[in-house]
């Protein structure tokens, strides 16, 4: 226990209190850009009740209750966009981590540092490039006249796949590149907990005669349990926000695919700058906000039910 | 025994070496595509090994448009070196108040910071502010201030680092010897946080480095346009690049011999390749960015 210098203790109280203002000065910039980038566009969200007219201005916009969205919950479209948000991001989850568990416990066997940050290293190259230059890469495997697999198809006599306007292979090709681009930024994060488990427990098992299978099912799982959920919870928290780069630059925008990569952030942004309907988007901004804060929140409870260190809050 | 070790050890480098191809693959197509002579691509499709070799994608690119692609260049360099000047300090400012326990209220503020992770107003009231109040359509602000000049997840990040990291008795020592508040943050704590700025610098730099969506909400005129937005306009348009730079958007006679099949790809190269360039060197920090508070928020 550091006892304070007495000099300190004497000073005038008003010095004091300026210290803390130079502090609180500091923080104003941050924080008028949160409540500029942040927090307005939270009170916007009420416009999903209005019938906007830019011509008297968004506050004098007549509300007009759950108009926009009854028409919204009319459509077919809110299911789909619904369904696929869920469903890719269900899918995502679940290969992702089991796929991202695997490598990082193949990483952690790797004897030899330079090895290991020489895998991580290439592992990681696909979550630096943007989703715009990965647009550009499956276009260079799909492009149906100039594609690498048509050409190779064409080779061996097959008839080429139009890949752009067939629905049915998109959810496999999405997961892929998902895949892809993501699979060794979430392996990073297991293997940097693989890291922190004692050596000693696998010594202890060796000499117990165990074999590799065996201390990975008894040990390493087992250590990595409270990161998997907390993980995955978190995740599930997110579920109703889709990768909008994902969905709205890889299928390249192709008319005939919309069905099965439409999602609600792609719907968003199609209804507010393509087709300019501005209720139906703002609408089913609303209820992504929504829901996806309540799915945050639960998530977060049940983190905080299983392992409090672990919760966000 | 030994050999039982031996083999394990073949099938593991075996199963991460076919790993590391799944993930090498696609740049190779495209690096050799991006050198493959016009014709043979149009015949033959994109391959990994080139018939015919050919620079005409580069030449036309640092050739007649190369203002366009050089401007747009420009334009990511000038963001992402202002952007990532201003993230860090906006952070840095809010960090550090919030990491000193004696700081009246501060669990008051860092809930208003760590709410923003929680909830948003989402893509359309973002949108309607920043262009009916804000008028930020077609400026350079577009590019900036919209998302990424300040995030929470950095924030906390940081101030879980000055907090743990910087010795409060130090802070302590420096305002008896008479330093202000601004003195202390400048010549004492960030000297002792050179790690953390840089893997919130570079992982704030690769966000505006890579991003497109700005762009494409908020700019219709090219002549603003960074690396990715022209990128993300010549997928659908190859031509694109051609009218760019032109006012009227006329189609020259050069249109007719673009060579539109690898210059897609040349410009996707032309886009990735800096941070292909600069990844090896900096892969500690973007693995130490990814790592520190991952898990706890």
């Amino acid at each position: 226990m550091s006892t304070k210098p007495p000099s300190l203790e004497h000073k005038p109280k008003k010095k004091r209190k300026e210290h803390f203002i130079a502090l609180y000065i500091m923080m104003i910039p941050g924080l008028l850009y949160l409540l500029i980038n942040n927090y307005i566009p939270m009170a916007g969200l009420i416009i999903a009740f209005k019938k906007v007219n830019f011509e008297v201005g968004i506050l004098k916009s007549p509300l007009i209750g759950f108009k926009n969205f009854e028409y919204l919950f009319k459509t077919k479209d809110a299911w789909i966009i619904t369904r696929n948000t869920i469903g890719y991001n269900a899918l995502f989850i679940v290969l992702g981590t089991a796929m991202a568990i695997t490598v990082a416990i193949l990483l952690n066997e790797v004897a030899g540092k330079k090895m290991k940050s020489f895998y991580q290293g290439i592992f990681l190259l696909p979550f630096l490039i943007s989703i715009v230059v990965v647009a550009y890469l499956v276009f260079a495997f799909l492009s149906t006249d100039v594609g690498f697999i048509n050409n190779l198809r064409e080779m061996s006599g097959q008839k080429p796949i139009q890949w752009y306007t067939t629905q049915k292979y998109w959810p496999f090709i999405l997961t892929l590149v998902n895949q892809w681009k993501s699979f060794g930024y979430m392996s990073i994060i297991y293997f940097a907990t693989l890291v922190g488990i004692d050596r000693t427990y696998y010594e202890a098992a060796v000499v117990d005669g165990a074999n590799r299978w065996q201390q990975i099912t008894s040990i390493t799982l087992p250590l990595l349990k409270p990161t998997i959920i907390t993980l995955v919870l978190l995740a599930i928290g997110r579920i109703f926000y889709s990768d909008f780069g994902l969905f709205y630059q890889v299928p390249m925008g192709s008319g005939p695919l919309i069905p099965v990569t439409n999602t609600i952030d792609t719907y968003v942004y199609r209804g507010l700058m393509q087709l300019g309907n501005l209720g139906m988007a703002s609408a089913s901004g609303f209820y992504q906000s929504i829901v996806g804060f309540v799915l945050v929140l639960s998530a977060n409870w049940v983190v905080s039910r299983i392992s409090k260190e672990h919760a966000l809050f | 025994m030994v050999d039982n070790s031996r083999t394990f050890n073949i099938v593991l480098h075996s199963v991460l070496m076919l790993l590391a191809a799944f993930c090498l693959v696609p740049f190779l197509l495209l690096f050799s595509s991006s050198f493959a002579s016009e014709a043979s691509l149009l015949k033959h499709g994109y391959s990994f090994f080139p018939r015919e070799i050919s620079f005409s994608a580069y030449n036309y690119l640092f050739g007649s448009s190369s203002s366009s692609i050089l401007r747009s260049y420009g334009i990511t360099i000038l963001v992402t070196v202002i952007g990532t000047s201003v993230n860090l300090a906006l952070t840095v400012l809010l960090a550090y108040p919030l990491s000193r326990r004696d700081l009246p209220n501060r669990n008051v503020f860092a809930f208003i910071i760590f709410f923003t992770m929680l909830f948003n107003g989402g893509l359309v009231p973002t949108y309607i502010m920043y262009t009916q109040l804000f008028h930020i359509k077609n400026t350079l602000f577009a590019l900036i201030v919209p998302q990424f000049m300040l995030s929470a997840f950095y924030v906390i990040m940081m101030r879980t680092y000055f907090t743990s990291n910087i010795p409060m008795e130090i802070i302590e020592a420096a305002k008896i010897d008479g330093a202000h508040e601004y003195r202390i943050l400048w010549q004492v704590v960030l000297p002792m946080s050179m790690p953390i700025l840089a893997t919130v610098g570079l992982m704030v730099g690769l966000m505006y480095w890579n991003d497109w969506t700005n762009g494409l909400y908020y700019l219709t005129d090219p002549k603003l346009f960074s690396i990715q937005n022209v990128l993300n306009r010549m997928l659908r348009d190859a031509q694109f690049l051609s009218t760019m730079g032109s006012n009227s958007g006329q189609l020259s006679t050069a249109v007719k011999n673009l060579p539109s099949t690898s210059l897609k790809m040349a410009v996707a190269v032309i886009g990735a390749l800096p941070i292909l360039v600069i990844y090896p060197f900096f892969q500690r920090f973007f693995v130490k960015g990814i790592t520190v508070g991952a898990v706890k928020g």
